[in-house]
């Protein structure tokens, strides 16, 4: 192969505006489903992943009817645009599904829908933690 | 007074840290010096090259009066981060046989962490002094510092982050005691606050054109001539200029508009200054006024007029940015930077890491006015609240959860 020649991908180090699609900011400034549900209700789900230190934290809560359909879905997210764009989307998403068809939400998903770039990936790696982590809650709560 | 209007395209410059527009006064001096007198500064046989040298020389005089200096102790460099490495790397070469031990700080600039990292891997001892919560080096630590061995203590003047000076004054006093030379990057302090070198008895400082309102790609040296002399071994070989110790042909055009900027800035720092301080002051009232969770990070009084460094506690950084594209600030957060990590100044302080991700740092300067300072808090206040409502961290805190108490998922 003639490397001379071959295109080299962008690198994305700096900067907002070179990391950051249309989707993303668009969510960023009108974001879906901000706002918290009441933790106590046995309906609702609470996942809260991430790390202050770490620069994000997303808390993701889901309000589930009794036929098992997420009715309801809300966030709060401590992070970057990327990161409040991916929970603002698995808000989006979340709604209207059943259980079971919210745990096949995969990041990869978000990833294509914001078109992520690779040092935003864990943005949506954590949206698809916060959505489990919500599920387990509910779980726990509905077997007791 | 117009209102302008900012967009992302067309921001709000507050970043004068960074470096500041040319000012049109120095432009205009700088004009002639391309085209009509264009000559060589080094040719000594006909008037193009006379007149550039007087332009120099006149230049040299300008930048001396500004720092309490001889012009005969001026050097005209590329730029200040060429005056770091000439200062550091031209002392250790100039007095390894005296000793090969250079203490610097762990909150200086990369051109002269940099250099001093070079040495440490090649033969050289370095001190690295930490600082306090406010950013400033302990005296009595310096003190201890200094061994038989040492041959240069580099403390920069002001910070370029968080604004924070240090007391060089009381630093060359100790460093004249003790017989070691001191130099200082003065790069944020030269024309924003006073700087004497005979007062503050400092033997090398370092100072660039483009952060007082001069062009880019210039700087100087200040190399003490007498009590002590000091000498310094040149980074690169050629014709000879500037005394041997930086050889090149000189920018000249560059020259001028350094030697008036510092013109101005000798005529006009008291009042700009005073200025500037109180639009600074404005800015930080109105942020605490209406916004709670806030901390400053640097000196709450030692420090640069027009520097404001910030944390928006539970405001993540970039994205508190993303949302004031029409701003030119700077921010110590992760993702803004190549490398993942929060700014090393912010860590040498101690600041939290999560608090170190939502500092912001605004740089304030000549032309910056009340309307831009009105303009910039009434953006930032009702972008930062918005997103505290989106903050979960910010939630918990009003809920009162101690938030270092959590047990994170770290990821």
């Amino acid at each position: 192969m003639d490397g001379s020649l071959t295109r080299r991908k962008p690198r994305i180090t700096k900067g907002i505006d070179m990391a950051y699609t249309n989707k993303v900011i668009e969510h960023y400034e009108n974001p879906r489903n901000v706002g918290s549900l009441p933790k106590e209700d046995p309906h609702v789900g609470t996942g809260i992943v991430g790390a202050p230190e770490c620069g994000d934290v997303m808390k993701l809560q889901i309000r589930v009817n009794d036929s098992g359909v997420i009715e309801d879905a809300k966030f709060k997210t401590f992070g970057c645009g990327s990161a409040i764009a991916s929970s603002s989307l698995a808000t989006e998403w979340l709604k209207g599904k059943t259980v079971d068809q919210a745990l096949e939400i995969k990041n990869t998903q978000i990833v294509e829908e914001l078109s992520l770039p690779p040092v935003k990936i864990h943005c949506s790696v954590l949206a698809e933690d916060a959505i489990k982590a919500a599920i387990v809650d509910y779980k726990s709560k509905s077997t007791k | 007074m117009t209102t302008k209007t900012y967009t992302s395209d067309n921001p709000l410059y507050l970043d004068y840290h960074a470096t500041t527009p040319v000012d049109p006064r120095v432009l205009e001096k700088m004009l002639p010096y391309f085209t009509q007198n264009f000559g060589n500064s080094g040719s000594r046989n006909h008037a193009f090259g006379w007149k550039a040298e007087a332009a120099v020389e006149k230049a040299r005089e300008q930048v001396a009066a500004l720092i309490h200096a001889t012009a005969k102790e001026i050097l005209f460099t590329g730029g200040a981060t060429e005056s770091d490495n000439l200062a550091i790397l031209g002392v250790a070469e100039m007095y390894k046989d005296k000793g090969k031990h250079i203490i610097t700080c762990v909150t200086e600039h990369k051109a002269v962490l940099d250099p001093c990292k070079h040495l440490e891997e090649n033969g050289y001892t370095v001190t690295w002094l930490g600082v306090d919560k406010n950013g400033q080096i302990s005296l009595d630590e310096l003190r201890n510092a200094i061994t038989p061995e040492t041959i240069l203590v580099s403390i920069m003047h002001a910070n370029n982050e968080i604004g924070t000076l240090q007391p060089v004054a009381e630093i060359g006093k100790l460093c004249k005691e003790k017989g070691v030379l001191f130099h200082t990057d003065a790069v944020q302090s030269v024309g924003r606050v006073p700087v004497d070198v005979e007062a503050m008895n400092i033997d090398l400082l370092s100072l660039s054109a483009h952060k007082i309102y001069g062009p880019k790609g210039v700087g100087g040296l200040y190399v003490r001539r007498r009590n002590p002399r000091v000498r310094l071994a040149p980074l690169f070989f050629g014709g000879g200029q500037e005394r041997g110790m930086r050889s090149g042909t000189l920018n000249v055009p560059g020259i001028v508009g350094l030697g008036e900027a510092c013109e101005i800035a000798r005529k006009e720092l008291g009042s700009e200054a005073e200025r500037i301080k109180q639009l600074r002051d404005r800015l930080w009232a109105g942020l605490q006024k209406n916004l709670d969770e806030l901390y400053l990070n640097g000196h709450p009084t030692d420090t640069l007029p027009g520097n404001l460094n910030v944390s928006f506690a539970f405001v993540e950084g970039e994205s508190l940015m993303m949302g004031i594209k029409d701003l030119a600030v700077s921010s110590g957060s992760a993702c803004t930077s190549a490398s993942l990590e929060p700014s090393h100044v912010l860590r040498a302080l101690g600041v939290r890491e999560d608090l170190a991700h939502t500092s912001i740092r605004f740089g304030l300067g000549r032309f910056t006015t009340e309307a831009d300072v009105d303009y910039a808090l009434q953006r930032i206040v009702s972008e930062a609240a918005r997103l505290r409502e989106m903050s979960p961290l910010y939630e918990m805190m009003k809920e009162g959860i101690d938030l270092e108490t959590v047990q994170w998922t770290g990821h």
